[in-house]
């Protein structure tokens, strides 16, 4: 594991790119527990200020400094990325590792749930929950939501992964040994999906990141607790490019958009890791 | 024009640390050999003695903890001169691959990726090297799937829809297709039922006549190697322990373990009891001193578990290490 | 007459298979039928065309797939029949296969010492890791390997003869009465082939164990089975004492089958059944 990260790191600019640009942020997220101003406070110092030495990205027409604020609101949107990915991940293993050693009637039966998951529109249902909810609408209920919307398609691709390692010859071995499906679902499968799980995880933290701004900067959340998505959408409130005070939109979207390069770059290199066709350049492939 | 291939004092060993200190296991120890253009160059051996190792380590296609320690593998393609493959570029060695070497591993009915049908493994892999249009390219394989008696329908096939033997022979004309100048083949027949073999076997033999190529055949099935092989070398313990032409090695072989090898052969109609070897096979992480065969050979001498026998010509073309077989004394 | 050990009744095996546009049936099986007797262990091999659907036979009395057509009973009962866990643990003490590819028949990401440990304790009851230890080191014993030589090792690190005899001492542990043999010695040398060989008829002497042996390698099978029965195309074209039909097959194929065995005398025989060996060129002596 360590071995293929270093290899990674030193043979492929993705990778490396992307873990700088990942540390980059997340210092800056980690800033945050060390922050001079309260994070919900407004008006805790004066407001319009461009960027200086004292205010690195200057204040907000609230009364908040930019970049302290940046480093909470980012803290926010990750753990946020974090959560989904984590909830969908667990899911989608557990359905799509067991629809494939199971088959029959039991893959079916969940593949129809997945496929259904799949269809549904994510972005009217969240925005219908959304004014069902109102008031009770907080991140951590949001991250459930979207985490029980951000599943299917990744179960769908691990269950080909496990319908394929149930035909190998160790899967019967482990059988005959007496584990039950649990311990040979977890202890002979789960590591050859485990690449899988790394990539998609990249790619669902974007795609979750992606729908708490796209949410928040419409107002369709909790705008209270400050994410990345609830700055541009305060920024918006107070027409701050109209007015001139561009800071305060700039550095959310330049560093949301760090954030996703970033993940991006992780997923692509790992993606060239896993291929399953390297297995065949042993034999001397191209 | 020299040699196709020449070793010359391969060492290869795994190497892994455990807790700081070493661990080696030495699969591959100071092994001489020379092939020859046109030629079927058959190893034998015991089980773990290292052949799949050398194999490996002669088409490069070694990662750790294997290690080259000593030695150089030189190959010399269409006469250009020979060139170690350790030196060369990894762009120079995926040139040479498939065009001039293939490799063919062991257990190769593995190596095809589960999720995707046969025909794009050949299409990945064969195609750049073939510059021909792809209909005629597909009908190319479907042809050379019927010298290995495989209808062309396993193309659609996904590789777990085909029995051991099939895949086994996917994995041959995948190796075979673009008819390489040199062809590593790593017990290639294992899974094939008798008849199947016999034909593989005279395909292989027919595309290294036609093309002049040579073959670097593995098995343990001594009788693949009495009438395939033009000449023999049989491992133990890592080390190459005797060599000859075929047909000198089974009229006359040399070393007490080849002898012990060919007698081991049961035969259909033959009731004479048939033993394996006594004792265990050695560890090569700390193989015996002197002879490594010495333990469990019927014609020790004080001599041999001090001295480490040398590759000797007995008789021409005719190599082997063995002190007993240096005196004159026969097994 | 008592209960046979395993008893197949016109048993078929068709798989819906072949490419996306040729949506072809393959009938792997057809109309097989043979009965193992409880009171007389012995080894009973298979032998017969690449494809001719041995493995899929062999999953059907594992119980690794059912049967299209006909009955597979093990001891009377029919494996169609048999369902839930602690039925298949019952199963599982008394059949045990052993797989053709040996590389393929460990997880190349765990260790293998794991699933003999994982053997003993589900299956025989070993309780503790010394337990499951001690059963472990005794089964290998029995195939020539140790403990030590295996423990902590992952499948790549070992050869492929030391990895199909832990296979072997792996089904040996719960102490079956039925092994599954496909192709078990096809990647291990003529010397270890024979030991391991010796080993299965070892095995039926001592411990009464019935042995199913699939297999391309007529002189093994003529060396130690009681019958055998020759499969071409999914059916089974000859059948009967293995040494008679061996020694003297009848059927058009089991004779080209037996025809085409390599020898080593036949290699420079002359004869047209050998690779054309010395017709076109001479062995004798290196070549310049
Ligand atoms: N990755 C590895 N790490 C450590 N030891 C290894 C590794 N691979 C192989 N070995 C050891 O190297 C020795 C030689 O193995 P190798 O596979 O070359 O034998 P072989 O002659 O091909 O045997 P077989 O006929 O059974 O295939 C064995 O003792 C084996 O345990
Ligand atoms: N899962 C599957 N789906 C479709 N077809 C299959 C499947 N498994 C096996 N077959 C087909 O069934 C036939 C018999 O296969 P099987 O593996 O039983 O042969 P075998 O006698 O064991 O051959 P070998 O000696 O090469 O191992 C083959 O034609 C194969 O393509
Ligand atoms: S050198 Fe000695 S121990 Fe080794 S094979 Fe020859 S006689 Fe036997
Ligand atoms: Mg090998
Ligand atoms: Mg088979």
């Amino acid at each position: 594991m360590w071995k293929i990260l270093r290899d990674l790191l030193r043979y492929n600019w993705e990778f490396t790119a992307g873990v700088i640009l990942l540390a980059g942020v997340t210092i800056v997220a980690l800033l945050s527990f060390v922050s001079p101003y309260p994070p919900l406070d407004v008006y805790v110092v004066a407001p319009d200020l461009p960027p200086s030495m004292e205010h690195w990205l200057g204040t907000t027409s609230r009364g908040q400094d930019v970049f302290w604020q940046l480093s909470v609101a980012i803290r926010n949107t990750l753990a946020f990325g974090i959560v989904v990915a984590l909830i969908s991940r667990v899911i989608a293993l557990a359905v799509g590792l067991f629809a494939g050693y199971a088959g029959g009637p039991v893959d079916r039966l969940l593949m129809s749930v997945n496929d259904t998951f799949i269809v549904v529109p994510i972005f009217p249902i969240l925005v219908l929950f959304y004014f069902v909810m109102r008031d009770q609408m907080s991140w951590g209920l949001l991250a459930l939501v979207a985490a029980c919307l951000g599943w299917a398609y990744d179960a769908r691709l691990i269950r080909s992964i496990a319908l394929s390692l149930k035909t190998r010859e160790f899967t019967a071995q482990s059988a005959f040994s007496g584990m039950n499906a649990g311990e040979i679902v977890t202890r002979e499968h789960l590591p050859y999906v485990m690449p899988v799980v790394f990539t998609t995880t990249m790619n669902n933290m974007n795609w979750s990141i992606g729908l708490e701004v796209t949410l928040s900067v419409l107002g369709f959340t909790d705008v209270n607790t400050p994410t990345i998505g609830g700055m541009i959408y305060w920024a918006n409130q107070h027409a701050a490019l109209v007015s001139g005070i561009w800071w305060w939109i700039a550095a959310p979207v330049a560093l949301v958009i760090a954030v996703f390069v970033a993940l991006f770059l992780l997923a692509v290199s790992m993606n060239e890791y896993i291929d399953p066709r390297s297995r065949l350049a042993r034999m001397g492939g191209g | 024009m020299g040699p196709i291939l020449a070793v010359e004092g391969l060492k290869a060993y795994y190497q892994m640390r455990y807790f700081g200190t070493l661990r080696e296991v030495r699969a591959v120890d100071d092994i001489t050999l020379e092939i020859q253009r046109d030629e079927i160059y058959g190893l034998a051996g015991e089980s773990s003695s290292g052949k799949s190792t050398l194999i490996k380590t002669i088409a490069r296609a070694i990662r750790p903890p294997l290690n080259v320690v000593d030695g150089a593998v030189r190959f010399d393609f269409a006469g250009q001169g020979p060139r170690d493959i350790y030196t060369l570029s990894a762009p120079e060695l995926a040139a040479t691959r498939w065009r001039h070497l293939s490799y063919i591993m062991q257990g190769s009915m593995n190596v095809l990726n589960p999720v995707r049908r046969i025909r794009h493994s050949f299409v990945d892999f064969a195609f750049r090297h073939m510059s021909l249009p792809m209909p005629a390219f597909l009908r190319r394989v479907e042809e050379h799937l019927g010298h290995l008696s495989l209808r062309p329908d396993v193309l659609e096939s996904f590789p777990h829809e085909l029995s051991g033997g099939m895949r086994q022979r996917v994995t041959i004309a995948l190796a075979t297709v673009c008819r390489p100048d040199f062809i590593i083949a790593d017990e290639p027949t294992t899974a094939l039922d008798v008849v199947v073999q016999k034909g593989v076997l005279e395909m292989i033999r027919r595309l290294q006549r036609e093309m002049g190529s040579s073959v670097l055949f593995v098995t343990h099935d001594m009788a693949v190697h009495a009438n395939l092989t033009d000449r023999l070398g049989i491992m133990y313990a890592g080390r190459l322990v005797e060599e000859a032409p075929t047909r000198a090695l089974f009229r006359q072989p040399l070393h007490p373990y080849t002898a012990h090898l060919i007698r081991s052969l049961p035969r259909i109609g033959d009731d004479t009891p048939r033993h394996g070897l006594e004792g265990r096979p050695p560890n090569l992480a700390s193989p015996p001193p002197g002879c490594r065969f010495h333990p469990r050979c019927p014609l020790a001498m004080e001599v041999c578990q001090q001295t480490t026998p040398v590759m000797q010509e007995l008789a021409p073309g005719h190599r082997v290490a063995c002190h007993a077989a240096a005196q004159g004394i026969l097994p | 007459m008592t209960v046979p050990l395993l008893e197949l009744r016109s048993v078929g095996k068709t798989y819906a298979g072949g490419g996306l546009f040729s949506r072809r049936r393959v009938a792997a099986v057809k109309q097989v039928s043979f009965t193992l007797a409880a009171e007389t262990p012995e080894v009973f091999a298979i032998i017969g065309e690449s494809g001719s659907g041995k493995s899929s036979l062999a999953r059907m009395v594992l119980g690794m797939s059912t049967a299209s057509e006909g009955q597979v009973l093990f001891r009377g009962q029919d494996l169609a029949a048999s369902r839930g866990r602690s039925a298949r643990l019952d199963f599982m003490r008394q059949v045990q296969p052993i797989f053709q590819n040996p590389f393929e028949a460990f997880n190349p990401l765990t260790r293998v010492d794991r699933y003999l440990y994982a053997t003993a304790r589900n299956l025989t009851g070993a309780k503790n890791q010394s337990e499951a230890e001690a059963a472990a080191d005794q089964a290998l014993q029995q195939v020539g390997l140790s403990l030590t030589e295996l423990r902590g090792r992952f499948p790549h690190e070992l050869s492929g003869g030391q990895l199909q005899r832990a296979a072997i001492a792996r089904a040996l542990i719960p102490g079956p009465s039925l092994l599954v043999a496909d192709e078990p010695v096809s990647m291990i040398d003529a010397s270890l082939r024979m030991t391991i060989v010796n080993l299965f008829r070892e095995l039926r002497d001592r411990l009464q164990v019935s042995i199913l042996y699939i297999t391309h390698d007529l002189a093994t099978a003529y060396t130690i089975s009681d019958r055998i029965v020759i499969m071409r195309q999914g059916e089974v074209v000859e059948s009967g004492d293995a040494r008679a039909v061996l020694a003297h097959p009848q059927h058009p194929y089991s004779i080209q089958l037996k025809n085409s065995v390599l020898s080593v005398e036949g290699a420079w025989n002359d004869d047209d059944d050998a690779l054309a060996h010395g017709t076109t060129r001479s062995t004798e002596g290196t070549r310049p």
